[in-house]
């Protein structure tokens, strides 16, 4: 197995000294792009507590709530909708403004059964 | 517009903390220097200058070049540590005036797996916990700073860890201007969940992107951990361009994004032959982002000394080839938590070097048609290969997962000692979640699939805007915990901050902390014990031996030992003497000519040396002659006899003397034996007598019966009017 790995890469290597400086470069950075392009998709289809903790916080709610609010909607399953766009529903459902709205999610569970 | 500091006070820490809960930063974003080609500056010329400070501390030496204080075209920053920000502020102005522009903030140990933002103002270990009341304390110190010296200042610290779209918003809330980011990073040091970590990233990037806040990467942490640093440069371009490439498709300008690159070698290594190539392997593929030059940490060991040279070369590598930022590391790294005068110790050796190379590259071509060229070529084929070997084996997940990194031999050899994760593992594991289709974020800067609701244009119109348009949104949290906030600290440090105490420091206002250098004069195992014993004997609380280097296995040790002071030393018990005032010089000139000033001069007693004298009495020197003085010079080695008969012949109103040997006290007997003699001879009072020396200070004139004595420092215009106002006082004026 690490005979062949050796093995592969003379071969590479042999394959890569021909090419010229610029074609070189070219075929570095193809290759990074090519490493990180999956990546960078898995990043825009997924989010994570501390995304959407950052996005609460853009929303002018403090770092010790948005804890406990991104805590209770990844528990009631509606982290895929994101966790503003929770906090603004329920602020549009009960009139109450963003950050009440974040501190009645903290204070009741049940205040996101039915929003979506 | 920040406050003004007026120079000859400390910060005021009262007044920055004063109504920080409104504080927002007058400015955000990175800055580069003002570049100045072909500056002048004092007697010189330069070719890769900036913009000069308007308030600088020169190199020791530019007292001989007009004061000049040249800077560098590049940013250079210094990492401060000391895990208490209030003390940290301090050193960033000092590290401002000595010109560092790039003020990198350490974290406290154990921040990045702390999953969400921290508050308050604890103290930290190794760095501070950095909270958004220290950031902007901090930064609003800077804004005064920035201010005093002339030239904005790049407030820096690390968006890593679990928390890292977070940490990047405050950051962008905060104004902060540098950061590092990389999520390899946290994958292969802090052991984060690998998908996690670069799902946040995008996140953290974008927000980043969005302020404009430089980022630098994290590939030199591979050479600091690999155990054959020299090795890994084909895997350190890898590193560079997955988070280069990643970062652009996050959203991040090319010109913000920068490598942190370290010269991987260090003597007694042959080090330009493993870090030119690298360097410009680097240059070559990177060309569209910027260098952050780093030195190197990884062989630094105790000895200041050694470690200052080792960076010295380092920045001779960045000189000829490129840096946009030249990183210092402080000398001290390698025995303790940096000490405060060790950042300024680190920026000095790069304006020192960078002035003395200045234009080097105007005599030198690098010769690529020998070795060079090849070993540039071998490194980039093999870089390119490590890539293609990643995609041959399922991309870069399954890359980390088979080890492919931090090995520490030269690829594509392996040694089995890279870092391997499990992309189920670490910290974070299985925390994330797809979004859905009507996944919606109401802010700016939000990286990845966005669904905005029908007639919303901007994503934070549906909220009324977020905190990074409208930034009195923000949530000011103060402190969390009563014990450990900076309130506390400073009461406990009140009488040496603005008190009348003072005690020596290192890191910590009041830390009491020396350092003692001397030799043993016996082997290491029994110096080491006898330093510690001294120390003890000299009442330092707390001694530890930080750097011993043998001189001979018998004949001797040296030995630095650092302890606590015990006392405290009074400012209102001290006797300062009077600031001697210099009358104007037009004055002095007059006066001068109005009596046809002539003096003698000479060194006296069985004593060679002639400099001193000369750089008193010559005009090129800005010696007395230049105020109008005629002199008689005897020379060196001259019987006090001889000087003063000399001055009755010539008619002198005064006698100069230099005295630089002061073995058994010489130098005070040939000070007072001059008094002596001229009152014997009847002339005392038709004579005023000066001596000079290293070892003379002015308390000596008093005691040894002249009328004023002077140390090292000394100008002519200072003898000069000293004449004048004993002529005066005699009222011979």
């Amino acid at each position: 197995m690490a005979d062949d790995r050796i093995a592969r890469f003379e071969k590479r290597q042999a394959e890569l000294t021909t090419m010229s400086d610029a074609d070189l470069k070219d075929r570095f950075w193809k290759l990074c792009n090519q490493v990180a392009q999956p990546i960078a998709d898995l990043a825009k289809t997924h989010t994570s507590p501390s995304i959407e903790r950052s996005v609460l916080l853009r929303m002018g709610i403090d770092s010790v709530s948005t804890h406990a609010v991104v805590t209770r909607i990844l528990e009631a399953g509606l982290l895929g909708k994101g966790a503003g766009n929770v906090v603004l529903k329920l602020s549009k459902k009960t009139g109450k403004d963003l950050r009440a709205a974040a501190q009645a999610i903290i204070d009741d569970k049940n205040s996101l059964n039915g929003l979506f | 517009m920040a406050k003004q500091l007026d120079q000859n006070k400390k910060l005021d820490i009262d007044e920055l903390m004063k109504d920080l809960d409104t504080y927002h930063p007058p400015r955000k974003g990175w800055t580069w220097r003002e570049a100045a080609p072909g500056i002048k500056m004092g007697p010189f010329t330069y070719k890769g200058m900036s913009k000069p400070l308007k308030k600088s501390i020169g190199l020791p030496a530019s007292k001989y070049f007009d004061n000049i204080d040249p800077q560098p075209s590049c940013v250079i920053t210094s990492e401060i540590a000391s895990g208490r920000f209030e003390d940290d502020i301090r050193r960033m102005r000092m590290a401002a005036w000595h010109g560092a522009d790039h003020l990198m903030v350490i974290r406290t140990t154990g921040q990045s797996h702390i999953d969400g933002l921290m508050e308050g103002t604890p103290e930290g270990t190794g760095g501070v916990p950095i909270t958004r009341k220290q950031l902007r304390a901090s930064r609003k110190a800077c804004d005064q700073i920035e201010e005093e010296v002339g030239r904005p200042i790049n407030f820096h610290s690390y968006v890593s860890g679990v928390a890292g779209p977070e940490v990047a918003v405050l950051f962008a809330e905060e104004g902060v201007n540098g950061a590092h980011q990389d999520p390899q990073y946290n994958v292969l040091y802090r052991n984060v969940n690998m998908y996690r970590s670069f799902v946040d990233a995008a996140e953290a990037k974008k927000v980043m992107a969005g302020a404009r806040i430089f980022q630098i990467d994290g590939a030199h942490n591979a050479n600091a951990t690999a155990k054959a640093g020299w090795l890994v440069m084909p895997e350190l371009m890898v590193q560079h361009g997955i988070n280069c490439a990643y970062s652009v498709m996050a959203g991040m300008d090319k010109n913000l994004i920068g490598l942190s690159t370290v010269p991987p070698d260090a003597p007694p290594a042959p080090k330009l032959w493993y870090d030119l190539p690298y360097a410009i392997a680097l240059r070559d593929f990177f060309s569209e982002y910027k260098m952050r030059a780093q030195q190197n940490t990884r062989y630094i060991e105790a000895d200041i000394e050694e470690a200052v040279r080792t960076h010295t070369i380092d920045t001779l590598i960045s000189m000829l080839t490129s840096a946009d930022i030249q990183s210092t590391i402080t000398p001290d790294e390698g025995r303790n938590v940096p000490w405060h005068y060790n950042n300024i110790r680190g920026i000095q050796t790069v304006k020192q070097t960078w002035a003395a190379l200045d234009g080097i590259k105007d005599f030198l071509t690098l010769n690529m048609n020998g070795p060079l060229g090849q070993m540039i070529r071998d490194l980039k084929v093999r870089a390119v290969a490590f890539l293609e070997e990643v995609v041959e084996s399922g991309g870069y997940f399954a890359a980390v997962e088979k080890g492919f990194f931090v090995d520490s031999a030269k690829y594509p050899e392996r040694n089995g000692d890279g870092i391997a994760r499990d992309s189920k593992g670490g910290v974070g594991a299985d925390t994330l979640v797809a979004r859905d289709p009507d996944y919606f974020a109401p802010v700016c800067d939000h990286f990845g699939n966005n669904k905005l609701p029908a007639g919303v244009k901007k994503a934070c119109d549906a909220i009324g805007g977020c905190t990074l348009c409208k930034p009195e949104k923000i949530v000011f949290i103060d402190e969390l915990d009563a014990e450990d906030n900076v309130n506390v600290r400073l009461a406990a440090t009140k009488d040496y901050r603005s008190g009348d105490l003072l005690k020596p420091e290192a890191e910590w206002a009041g830390d009491g902390t020396v350092l003692l250098q001397f030799v043993v004069p016996d082997t290491e195992e029994i110096s080491r014990e006898a330093a510690l014993e001294m120390g003890r004997k000299l009442g330092l609380a707390d001694p530890q031996i930080v750097n011993m280097m043998m001189m001979h296995p018998a004949e001797g040790t040296f030995v630095e030992l650092k302890g606590k002071v015990q006392f405290d030393v009074k400012k209102s018990a001290l006797k300062i003497p009077p600031k001697e005032i210099i009358l104007p010089e037009e004055e002095i000139r007059d006066a001068i000519k109005k009596l046809g000033i002539h003096v003698v001069a000479a060194t006296v007693g069985e004593d060679e040396h002639s400099v001193g004298m000369r750089e008193i009495i010559d005009i090129k020197h800005g010696g007395i002659e230049k105020y109008g003085i005629k002199y008689t010079y005897l020379g060196t080695s001259v019987s006090i006899n001889k000087l003063v008969d000399a001055a009755i012949e010539t008619g002198s109103q005064a006698i100069l003397i230099s005295t630089i040997i002061s073995h058994n006290d010489v130098h005070r007997e040939n000070m007072r034996k001059l008094a002596e003699l001229c009152k014997e001879k009847g002339i005392r009072d038709k004579v005023v007598l000066i001596a000079g020396g290293t070892q003379v200070n002015r308390d000596m004139a008093a005691e040894t019966g002249l009328d004023a004595t002077f140390g090292r420092g000394t100008k002519g215009i200072h003898v000069a009017n000293a004449i004048v106002k004993t002529l005066k006082a005699r009222g011979v004026l």
